[in-house]
């Protein structure tokens, strides 16, 4: 089975990345964005996508200053 | 003498300099990762680099490499550990120091003497130091902006966990409270971003770092 992990810096957490990107978007034309959070994705073929939760606390994800959410991709 | 080990990671790259320091203050050698145990050594350092390449986050790889699993027992029985920037990285990742590393403020590596103050002389790094201390070192990372929510944070302020503070107009990256190095509670593991290993010789700009090794070779430990 195919997962998908979406990473995301926890709320309140500085993101220069995001704000970095933010900052460029109008410079090319783009208005009126804003809150732009820059996190990442992991993809992986799991025997059981139970497991993946696991692995996200273990390793994927740091889970104290960071989100994750498993979803199955078809 | 004390016996000191210093960690050598793929990708480590400060552990000749971090071993060298060790070496002016006692016995030194090298530990390779995959070694499942510490042989006979006294005092652990986990040295800077790019272990595993930073892949996924800095340190994330490397706290699973199987010397480190000794490392935890080690640090849990009170012996002395020290991480060392990307050290420091692999044992917050490890969860044995408390918080994480984020991307520096301003998303550059950044290379420049830092000062920092010494705000508790009693864990096994700094024993050698005075209280409010500045020591002169050198700091150089991409990934060094210290973070723990806010429960943590005043937690640790509260324990005196924070072990060093960038001086005012020092802070290189945008770390919380300008924390430059933390401690566990029993003061037996140390991490910290700038780099003492680099600033022992004061023919290299200052010799300030030393004092951390030489605390490690104070004997005996406090209770």
């Amino acid at each position: 089975m195919r997962a998908r992990v979406l990473i995301r810096p926890k709320e309140g957490i500085l993101d220069p990345q995001g704000q970095t990107v933010e900052r460029a978007l109008p410079a090319l034309g783009f208005d009126g964005v804003s809150d732009v959070r820059i996190g990442r994705l992991v993809e992986l073929d799991v025997p059981d996508i139970a497991e993946v939760e696991a692995m996200c606390e273990k390793l994927l994800a740091n889970p104290l200053v960071e989100d994750y959410e498993v979803v199955s991709v078809e | 003498m004390t016996r000191f080990g210093v960690i050598r990671f793929p990708g480590s790259c400060d552990e000749v300099d971090a071993l060298q320091a060790c070496e002016r203050y006692g016995d030194a050698e090298l530990l390779w990762h995959r070694e499942r145990g510490l042989r006979d050594i006294d005092a652990v350092v986990v040295p800077g680099g790019f272990s595993y390449g930073d892949y996924l986050r800095p340190g994330a790889i490397a706290r699973f490499s199987p010397i480190m699993e000794a490392v935890a027992d080690f640090a849990r029985d009170g012996g002395r550990v020290l991480g060392i920037c990307n050290g420091f990285q692999v044992l917050c990742e490890a969860g044995l120091l408390p918080g994480a590393l984020l991307g520096n403020d301003h998303l550059r590596f950044r290379c420049r003497q830092v000062e920092v103050v010494v705000e508790n002389v009693d864990t096994a790094f700094t024993r050698a130091c005075a209280r409010e201390e500045r020591l002169s070192i050198p700091g150089k990372h991409t990934t060094g902006r210290y973070f723990a929510p806010p429960a943590m944070l005043e937690e640790l302020e509260a324990n005196g966990q924070v072990v060093f503070r960038y001086a005012p107009g020092h802070n290189p990256n945008g770390s919380l409270n300008d924390i430059a190095g933390i401690a566990n509670e029993a003061g037996n593991v140390v991490g910290l971003m700038p780099h003492p290993e680099h600033a022992v010789n004061p023919l290299c700009s200052s010799a300030d770092g030393g004092k951390l090794f030489a605390s490690a070779a104070l004997e005996p430990l406090p209770a």
